[in-house]
């Protein structure tokens, strides 16, 4: 346990030393990087690298240290969030950006480099991500404490944290790339956490497939990228788009396929269903996930390449509707009226936070930058809020289900008045954080004649207004209907509630209409924007929140509602229906795509198998002495009587078909392979003849 | 043909026999130990031929890489899957030999086929001896031009090391 | 003596590998064949090397010392594989292990 310790000690000093040995070969002193004009942001690589040292330190130390292991985590993030916030306050005081270039070489003549580039944006997705991180890793101490594999959820979740921030503070495509993989499986992994259940498992790589489907996208948009501009900057290519130095077609093809990505990574329709699933991991997970990391890497990587997007897809004022407006349209709508119909309170939040996500990508779409990242800011307060709220709730009950909650409002009083506050933080009150930052897209959209935009996300702010009145009023109010006694939760999760909370009232003021905050240190291209101030849109917002409010109060609270609406009218029933089964998207996707493709893969496999391959194989692979014999049956099959057996054994043999050549012989598929690449030889010769 | 070239050309001829001979043994011995020695003196052949063209240090690795860890780590491999010493009849699949013998064969036609039409007239190699500090030009090819392939080897090597750990441990 | 002859010495030995690989029976002799298949890749490599003296001779060596690593890793990892199958199985038999299927 000492070595442990004092190895992490060693390093942790070692890496400071490290850092003084870069300042001294700038010709600096060590002493004077601490006190330039953007002193701290030198020490943002600390940041990035202080959690993938705790990774490691779990890792191996992790079950003989203090604290099962989590001591690593905790100190870590806990030093990233001082240095973090140090860094908030300097780039808020104007510290011009800072750009650390660590390497670069080249592979075959094209250079590639590797660095951290800080600028506001990054420095202010820092804070998110490391006080959300810390905070969580405080929660789990106690939420956790009775769980299996602790060290290791410890472990993933420094990982996690690094992650994000290592794709944060790129400077390059590929390095953003690489950390946006590694959040990507550290996902899979905390999803997966309680993997001995079937449909946890299953969660986890349902959320692992479908992100990697938006992955796959954004890999060939970052190759697009890098041959049209000749790097992987993120500021060259940037830089190039905006000027008009790559044809436009190109910059479209890259931005789509970069957006396919976003659509994965950040839940948008219609790959929106891994998120909901991956409710199965371990609450503080969620929290993080929705919060902090891998759901706003997608935003990010869209407000991080805006110029990218902004010339492929003429956003901005006056600009024409586009994919990434449409599409965070249709999600901000869908995903709120199917959070109405959920009974697992974390699947509630879940589409909350689609919803949200669709919020700022609509924003992004119609080119309102500093609205969308400070909804995201805002957005992270309250969303880590009300997850740590709901597994407040969840450790007390044991059970995700509302059906068993109610009137948890006495035997919880810090829980409900942090959650509360959350909630109508996110249903837009007044005065809370999510009310200005929602305000700020509205009013842009409005303002620039986006009235489909603005029209939708009234209508889904008063969804999320009843949905959450909602949400409160089955778990905090009415009869318990649970088991067992509930009681409130201990000091180490109510305190990260707390301050969550006082974030949730607070962070909103930061761009106060007219007020050179927000908007004005996260600039976009050295843009400032300061928030306006509307009374229709305002006015709008306002009251679409306070009639979801009264809606849900009306039907949930005060109970005023005709009862049995939905076993009378049949157009409620069927709307019930329709959400309740998710729009049957995860039925259309298993019958519309992954039984077709088995289907005509098992008879494009079957009529290759039947044709081509009982013959070459046969004739040359396959070590069986049956060759002969099969060759006679497939004369006899195909030509005799085939087409009287294929019509009788089609629905059998199809599936049976991929079977065949699906020996699971190693040997048999090495000799496909040795004359599949001598027919390829020939063939190639023969060409280039 | 100088005399140094027909030493090289008899050099060459001997290397190869050994190594065609060896191979051909590696696949076809009926005892599963006779095969891994007879693997050493393929490899070992090989050494030899890398010294004749003029590529020492690749020898000394190819011995060392080679016969010295590979080679001990597939016997070791035969004696922990406890597998018989001496002559073992259902070494080979029989009724594959033949397809196998037709793979190999068609392979070869092909590849030779290729050979001939694009490096028959490739004139004979000069090797003369070998430029002193050809190695250090090795090494700076190494760390310097392939320096990120490098990185990434050594990382799958870790990797391959941690994951033949796992994988052979017992749970 | 001329490339032709280095090339199809590593052609023959290649073929050979393929032969081994696809006959054998016992999985640690398949994993010999494909030691033999890497080592007539490097002796090509070494050949062309020599061949194009002034320009790519450091390379290719660099490549052999490459491919050496990497068989390294294979063969190890191979014998985890071996070593695991047989502890399941209790058998190498590589014809024997097709329950990757379906």
């Amino acid at each position: 346990m000492v070595g442990a310790l004092a190895s992490s000690v060693s390093v942790a000093s070692s890496a400071l030393l490290g850092a003084a040995e870069a300042a001294a070969e700038h010709g600096e002193h060590a002493a004077a990087v601490l006190n330039g004009p953007n002193s701290t942001l030198k020490l943002g690589w600390l940041v990035v690298a202080l959690p993938f040292v705790g990774w490691l330190l779990t890792l191996f130390f992790g079950k003989r240290s203090p604290m099962r292991g989590a001591i690593y985590g905790v100190t870590a993030l806990g030093a990233g969030l001082l240095i973090s916030i140090a860094m908030f306050f300097q780039v808020a005081g104007g510290a011009a950006p800072y750009h650390q270039k660590f390497y670069t070489f080249d592979i075959g003549g094209y250079e590639v480099s590797t660095g951290f580039s800080f600028d506001s944006f990054t420095v202010m997705m820092f804070a998110v991500v490391t006080l959300i991180s810390f905070l969580v890793h405080i929660y789990s101490l106690a939420y956790m404490k009775d769980e299996v594999r602790f060290t290791f959820f410890y472990a993933t979740l420094s990982l996690f944290t690094g992650s994000m921030l290592l794709m944060v503070a790129s400077d390059n495509l590929l390095q953003m790339f690489v950390g946006w993989e590694l959040v990507g499986v550290c996902s899979y992994l905390l999803i997966g956490h309680y993997w001995e259940e079937k449909p946890n498992s299953s969660a986890a790589i349902k959320a692992f497939i479908t992100t990697r489907i938006g992955d796959v996208g954004m890999m060939f948009g970052i190759f697009v990228l890098f041959f049209a501009a000749g790097t992987f900057d993120i500021g060259g290519i940037n830089g190039l788009a905006a000027s008009g130095g790559i044809k436009h077609g190109i910059l479209l093809a890259g931005a789509t396929l970069l957006f396919i990505g976003v659509i994965g990574k950040s839940a948008q329709f219609p790959l929106h269903v891994w998120l909901p699933d991956a409710m199965a991991g371990p609450t503080p997970v969620s929290a993080l996930i929705h919060a902090a990391t891998m759901v706003v890497a997608g935003i990010y990587l869209v407000a991080r390449n805006f110029d990218v997007f902004r010339t492929a897809f003429a956003l901005g004022p006056g600009g024409p509707a586009n994919v990434v407006m449409i599409i965070g349209t249709i999600t901000m709508l869908i995903a709120a009226l199917l959070a109405m119909v959920q009974d697992d309170i974390k699947k509630v939040l879940a589409y909350s936070t689609v919803s949200q996500l669709g919020y700022m990508v609509a924003a992004l779409g119609v080119g309102a930058w500093t609205a969308a990242v400070f909804h995201l800011f805002t957005h992270a307060m309250f969303k880590a809020l009300l997850f740590l709220g709901s597994g407040s709730v969840i450790h007390a009950v044991h059970s995700n289900n509302m059906s068993d909650m109610g009137g948890l409002r006495k035997e919880m009083p810090v829980t409900f008045w942090t959650f509360l506050i959350g909630s109508a933080a996110l249903a837009g009150v007044p005065g809370l954080a999510g009310f200005f930052s929602k305000d700020e897209i509205l009013h842009f959209a409005f303002h620039n004649h986006y009235y489909a935009v603005f029209g939708v996300g009234l209508l889904t702010a008063a969804l999320t207004a009843l949905y959450m009145t909602r949400c409160v009023s089955l778990t905090f109010f009415g009869e318990f209907r649970g088991h067992g006694h509930p009681h409130e939760s201990p000091r180490l999760m109510t305190v990260p509630l707390v301050v969550l909370a006082v974030l949730s009232v607070t962070v909103g003021s930061l761009n106060f209409w007219g007020m050179k905050g927000f908007g004005v240190w996260i600039a976009y291209a050295g843009e400032q924007h300061v928030a306006e101030f509307d009374v229709v849109a305002m006015l709008a917002g306002t009251a679409a929140g306070a009639i979801g409010i009264l809606l849900g109060l009306w039907i949930y609270y005060w109970k005023k509602a005709p009862q049995g609406l939905l076993d009378r009218v049949a157009p409620f029933r069927w709307a019930h229906t329709l959400l309740m089964n998710k729009y049957y998207l995860d039925d259309l996707y298993i019958k519309g795509i992954v039984r077709p493709v088995q289907y005509s893969l098992s008879k494009v496999a079957y009529w290759i198998n039947q044709k081509i391959i009982d013959g070459v194989v046969n004739g040359v692979g396959v070590m069986t002495r049956k060759a002969l014999a099969e060759a006679t049956y497939w004369l006899d099959q195909t030509v005799v009587d085939g087409f009287v057996n294929d019509v009788a054994n089609e629905a059998g043999e199809a599936g049976g078909a991929l079977r065949r050549i699906q020996t699971g012989k190693a040997q048999q598929y090495v000799a496909v392979a040795v004359v599949a690449t001598a027919v390829l030889v020939i063939a190639v010769v023969w060409a280039v003849r | 043909m100088s005399n140094q070239q027909v030493v090289q050309v008899i050099i060459f001829g001997i290397a190869a026999a050994l190594i065609i001979f060896g191979g051909i043994r590696v696949v076809t011995a009926q005892n599963i130990v006779r095969a891994a020695l007879y693997l050493v003196l393929t490899l070992a052949a090989t050494a030899g031929l890398f010294v004749l063209l003029l590529a020492e240090f690749i020898a000394a690795v190819q011995i060392l890489i080679y016969v010295g860890a590979v080679v001990v780590i597939l016997l070791f491999g035969i004696m922990l899957t406890r597998a018989p010493i001496g002559l073992t009849p259902d070494l080979d699949n029989e009724s594959a030999r033949i397809w196998g013998l037709v793979a190999g064969l068609v392979f070869l036609g092909v590849v030779t086929f290729v050979l001939w039409r694009h490096f028959a007239s490739v004139p004979a190699l000069e090797l003369s001896a070998p430029d002193s500090g050809a190695n250090e030009a090795l090494g700076r090819s190494l760390l310097v031009d392939w320096v990120a392939p490098f990185e990434a080897v050594s990382m799958v090597l870790l990797s391959a090391l941690i994951g033949a750990l796992a994988m052979a441990r017992k749970d | 003596m001329r490339l032709m002859s280095i090339l199809m010495l590593s052609a023959a030995l290649f073929s050979i590998g393929i032969y081994g690989v696809l006959v054998r029976r016992n999985a640690v002799l398949v994993l010999m064949s494909i030691e033999l298949m890497l080592n007539a890749v490097n002796i090509n490599l070494i050949g062309f090397g020599t061949w194009l003296r002034d320009t790519a001779f450091v390379n290719a060596q660099a490549f052999v010392l490459f491919v050496i690593a990497i068989a390294a890793a294979e063969v190890g990892i191979g014998i985890a594989i071996v070593l695991a199958i047989y502890r399941n199985k209790a058998s190498i038999a590589v014809d024997e292990v097709d329950s990757m299927k379906w």
